[in-house]
């Protein structure tokens, strides 16, 4: 369950922000998160709710934008989408494919008053 | 994830299906079945994965509309145990410390490895341990025992260090120069992969108890290691694992990965591993050297 510990981050980044910028309340958390990045949505949206409680995030809507994996070849430099980690490359069947994207965990927006 | 057409977000699956849980964002979540007879309804801020950036109440995406306003941030969820990563990793390498974060499931046989393999250094190497567990300091009194300085961290309900707790345990270890920080994470294969702590390092332990497929089915944790051990070899006899199998799919995941094979009850592997440990240390005294004269010449 360490998307107890990615929903406090994200309400430490929505406060820290906060005290910035001088907004009391956030409707609206926009996140980006990529299909290989170590997290399970349906629980971060479950530890979110938790930890805003009584927050300046209390009630907000949480929006997930996700993002797809994407990878490249090392063998054969073919750029393809990615699924899941142990898949070979469909052109020559080499494991060594490096992620290039879908892998990231980041807020995004903040809708604010 | 909507199970009649396969859209949403939930990647949770039981037996292969999807939870059956179409919710509407930003209202509280429950663990809850559908009602009998319930109707499928797709919840409409995503109704097939849209996103719908202009269902608030100003009904668009632009700021000034409405009392609300947007603001961008843009800032890794991640950042700030980073931050507190980059400044450990740092400290480590301004003093020429070897840090490793040797992560596995429960039960590999990650404590008895660093008991062996500290009696196997034999004072010659200066080190330390921090321990991770959610309870009891059972570990580090082991470490402690075999001759070791070692400092228990107690997640509580937490299942991984962080670089903060990580942080704070350096700080009160007072490790000296060049020596060796070993750090036994919470017996996990899933969280630890995520936070980095500082370390030059992820240790993967993977015991041939376990199944040869462990790497396929938690493939975060192996991508994110430099070096696995496939640690109690000297049980191979009595099992059907098969060792070149399980390295197959551990290499698919990860193709630079280094493998050893070990047996902290036997000693198999025990020189290559401390081979490993000792080429480690030996770059992070040079890494050491490198900083000061730089550090040096800027003056």
């Amino acid at each position: 369950m360490h998307e107890m510990s990615l929903a406090e981050s994200v309400l430490q980044i929505i406060e820290d922000t906060a005290r910035k910028q001088g907004y009391r309340r956030v409707r609206t958390v926009w996140l980006e998160i990529g299909q290989l990045a170590c997290v399970e949505q349906e629980s971060l949206r479950f530890c979110f709710d938790a930890v805003t409680r009584g927050s300046i995030a209390d009630q907000a809507r949480l929006e997930i934008v996700e993002t797809a994996g994407q990878g490249r070849c090392a063998k054969c430099t073919l750029e393809m989408p990615v699924v899941a980690l142990y898949e070979a490359c469909p052109n020559c069947g080499s494991y060594e494919i490096r992620v290039t994207g879908g892998d990231e965990m980041r807020v995004k927006e903040l809708e604010v008053e | 994830m909507c199970t009649t057409c396969g859209c949403g977000i939930g990647q949770t699956l039981i037996a292969g299906h999807a939870l059956k849980q179409p919710r509407r964002s930003g209202k509280a979540m429950h663990y809850r079945a559908h009602a009998e007879g319930a109707a499928h309804v797709h919840p409409q801020a995503y109704e097939h994965g849209a996103m719908d950036f202009g269902a608030g109440a100003a009904g668009s995406h632009a700021p000034g509309m409405t009392q609300a306003r947007m603001v961008k941030i843009e800032r890794d969820i991640l950042a700030k145990n980073n931050d507190y990563a980059d400044e450990n990793r740092r400290r480590l390498s301004a003093h020429g410390i070897f840090a490793l974060n040797l992560v596995s499931s429960p039960g590999s046989g990650k404590t008895t490895l660093l008991v062996k393999t500290i009696a196997a250094l034999n004072g010659a190497q200066p080190l330390a341990v921090i321990e991770g567990d959610q309870q009891t300091d059972n570990d580090a009194a082991r470490i402690r025992a075999a001759g070791a300085t070692a400092l228990q961290i107690n997640t509580g309900k937490g299942c991984h260090l962080d670089a903060l707790m990580v942080g704070q345990a350096m700080q009160r270890l007072d490790l000296p120069d060049d020596s060796l920080l070993l750090i036994e994470n919470v017996g996990n294969l899933v969280c630890p992969a995520s936070f980095d702590l500082g370390e030059a390092h992820k240790v993967v332990i993977l015991s041939v108890t376990e199944g040869e497929d462990k790497p396929l089915k938690y493939p975060d944790m192996f991508r994110a290691a430099d070096l696995m051990l496939l640690n109690k070899c000297d049980l191979l006899p009595y099992l059907d694992f098969d060792v070149d199998l399980a390295i197959e799919y551990a290499r698919r995941i990860n193709p630079s990965l280094q493998v050893i094979r070990i047996s902290a009850a036997s000693g198999e592997g025990m020189p290559e591993w401390l081979d490993w440990i000792a080429a480690g240390c030996r770059n992070a005294t040079v890494s050491k050297q490198q900083i000061a004269e730089a550090e040096a010449l800027l003056e």
